[in-house]
């Protein structure tokens, strides 16, 4: 895939400003776009307008929001989906860390960092050479995918609720591809093929005997056991724009080209 | 779930995933750099999303079941493969089963 151009020099003043921003903005209406099958997906799943747009707004990365209404739309419990969707947003807890020491920022600004902390804007940032044009990634591609995904989690919503029944229209099955799509840039590596693999299995036999819910969750033991275990490469390293770990307000797919 | 319930889970949610994204941003950068930590949260979302796959292609309630699903879901890899975009796998999946199922396959 093509990469922006870091600098480029002897381009007019200030390119690297220039990258970034169009590197925001295409990251932001890509990801912001996808929103829609969130919207939709999550109306189908049984949710109202209001608790689609809520969800959005409020929990605001992409893998949890999707489980959190894959759980509930499989009939699962509260405790199961909020499980579900705390574990999938545990490694914004990573980004975070990695971010802070290049905001540097307290308050307010520090919570509005914090919310917009997610794959994307992450990814952009890291992918800059200096320190203040990483910044401005940051907060460029965070607040672009707040505002776009939020719209465009609106847009789906209606949508889905003016189609009907979802199972006649395939939603059922589009959320099926949605975390497959979710899931194929994070299949790089052995160990990260032998869980999903381990993953589908503990869920598929447990579907039959526990609660709805449940399964999924159980399948992150699977994950435990081989990551204390395995002591492979480093596998928890930020995704990269141009390369493809990028995913919905965190977690989706990078087949979208970054420039 | 009902309504009051889903409202109540949705804020739950919400508030564990801030309280996350929010911890990283306080805590000491080296308390989360130990390479285990890193490789677990990584293989936990690769578990989950593979998990989630499963359920939502071959389960109907507590049953398992083979059904137009499982052809999308393939379609759905194939065009991954293919590196098309999220949306475009997302709909043609939504559309190869609203065909089979529209035409009685499935």
């Amino acid at each position: 895939m093509p990469t922006l151009p870091r600098s480029r020099p002897g381009a007019p003043a200030d390119p690297d400003r220039r990258a970034v921003a169009r590197q925001a903005l295409s990251v932001s209406a890509a990801t912001g776009l996808y929103g829609v099958s969130f919207g939709a997906l999550a109306v189908a799943a049984g949710l109202d307008v209001w608790q689609t747009v809520a969800l959005s707004l409020l929990m605001f990365t992409g893998g949890s929001q999707f489980a959190f209404v894959g759980v509930v739309g499989a009939g699962g419990g509260a405790a199961a989906a909020v499980g579900t969707a705390a574990l999938l947003g545990a490694r914004n807890a990573l980004y975070g860390a990695a971010m802070a020491p290049l905001l540097r920022v307290r308050g307010l600004r520090r919570l509005a960092a914090a919310q917009v902390t997610i794959d994307e804007s992450v990814a952009v940032a890291t992918a800059q050479r200096r320190p203040a044009a990483a910044r401005a990634g940051f907060w460029w591609t965070g607040l672009g995918v707040f505002a776009l995904w939020n719209a465009f989690t609106l847009v789906g919503a209606l949508v889905g609720d003016a189609l009907g029944d979802p199972q006649r229209w395939g939603l059922d099955a589009a959320a099926a591809a949605a975390f497959l799509g979710l899931l194929w840039p994070r299949l790089a590596g052995r160990a990260a093929q032998a869980v999903a693999a381990g993953a589908v299995v503990v869920a598929l036999l447990l579907t039959p005997v526990a609660p709805a819910g449940v399964p999924v969750l159980a399948a992150a033991v699977v994950a435990v056991v081989v990551g204390w275990r395995e002591p492979g490469p480093r596998l928890g390293r930020v995704p990269d724009p141009s390369g493809g770990g990028r995913d919905a307000p965190d977690g989706g797919p990078a087949r979208e080209e970054a420039s | 779930m009902s309504g009051a319930v889903v409202w109540v889970a949705i804020l739950a949610a919400s508030a564990v995933c801030f309280a996350t994204k929010l911890a990283g941003h306080r805590v000491p950068e080296h308390w989360l750099a130990h390479p285990r930590v890193a490789r677990i949260s990584a293989l936990v979302t690769a578990a989950l999303l593979a998990a989630l796959v499963a359920v939502q292609t071959f389960t109907r309630g507590q049953a398992l079941v083979v059904d137009a699903r499982l052809a999308a879901l393939a379609a759905a890899a194939v065009a991954l493969a293919l590196r098309a975009p999220f949306v475009v796998v997302v709909v043609l999946a939504a559309v190869v089963a609203a065909v089979l199922r529209a035409a009685g396959l499935a």
